[in-house]
């Protein structure tokens, strides 16, 4: 399922809604979850995950091709952990 | 910068702020996203989110674990686990905002 397809079944649950109401509506949502991560914040989903921020120490990393050693500075990457309705979903008959 | 958690409120105050819909419609709508994707997910699909993310449901095979505690071992059965990998996009987002 791509972006385009979510919207797609949005819009036919939704037929009093404009297509293009329902492109904003998805896309804020995604922007938000990304917009609160760039701020530092977590987005708990019950049922579904749990997006946060997780960060990663500084540390002496090497260049592969020539085996010098580099800094590499702290930084900060997106994380996502499923939720357990959505876990148990997956594994069940 | 940032301990605060977002929940499902959040996003649907976002959405009404943005398309003018009643608090309660924006409320099901962020809803409907949410069931979407893990139907989906559920059924074995790929969801790729173009400049968000994609989620992979990814099949893990039988292995024997340990009890960490006791070390006894435990069998652990098969399962579908969910990963999440972000877009360049997000990851330069989130790495840019939380510089110090």
């Amino acid at each position: 399922m791509i972006r385009s397809e979510l919207i797609q079944k949005i819009s036919e649950e939704n037929p009093h809604l404009y297509q293009r109401d329902v492109e904003r509506i998805v896309n804020t949502i995604f922007e938000e979850i990304i917009s609160a991560m760039a701020r530092g914040d977590r987005v708990e989903l019950r049922g579904f995950g749990a997006f946060s921020v997780k960060k990663r120490d500084p540390r002496l990393g090497r260049n592969p091709r020539t085996g010098e050693a580099v800094q590499v500075d702290e930084k900060h990457v997106p994380f996502f952990k499923t939720g357990k309705l959505l876990r148990d979903r997956l594994n069940e008959e | 910068m940032g301990d605060k958690t977002l929940t499902r409120m959040d996003l649907s105050e976002a959405v009404f702020r943005e398309v003018g819909l009643s608090r309660n419609e924006s409320a099901q709508l962020v809803e409907s996203v949410l069931t979407h994707m893990s139907d989906a997910l559920v059924r074995g699909e790929t969801v790729k989110i173009s400049s968000f993310g994609t989620f992979t449901v990814r099949s893990k095979a039988a292995r024997v674990g340990r009890n960490p505690k006791t070390g006894e071992e435990v069998p652990i059965s098969p399962r579908r686990v969910l990963s999440f990998r972000p877009s360049h996009l997000m990851k330069e987002r989130v790495a840019a905002g939380n510089k110090r």
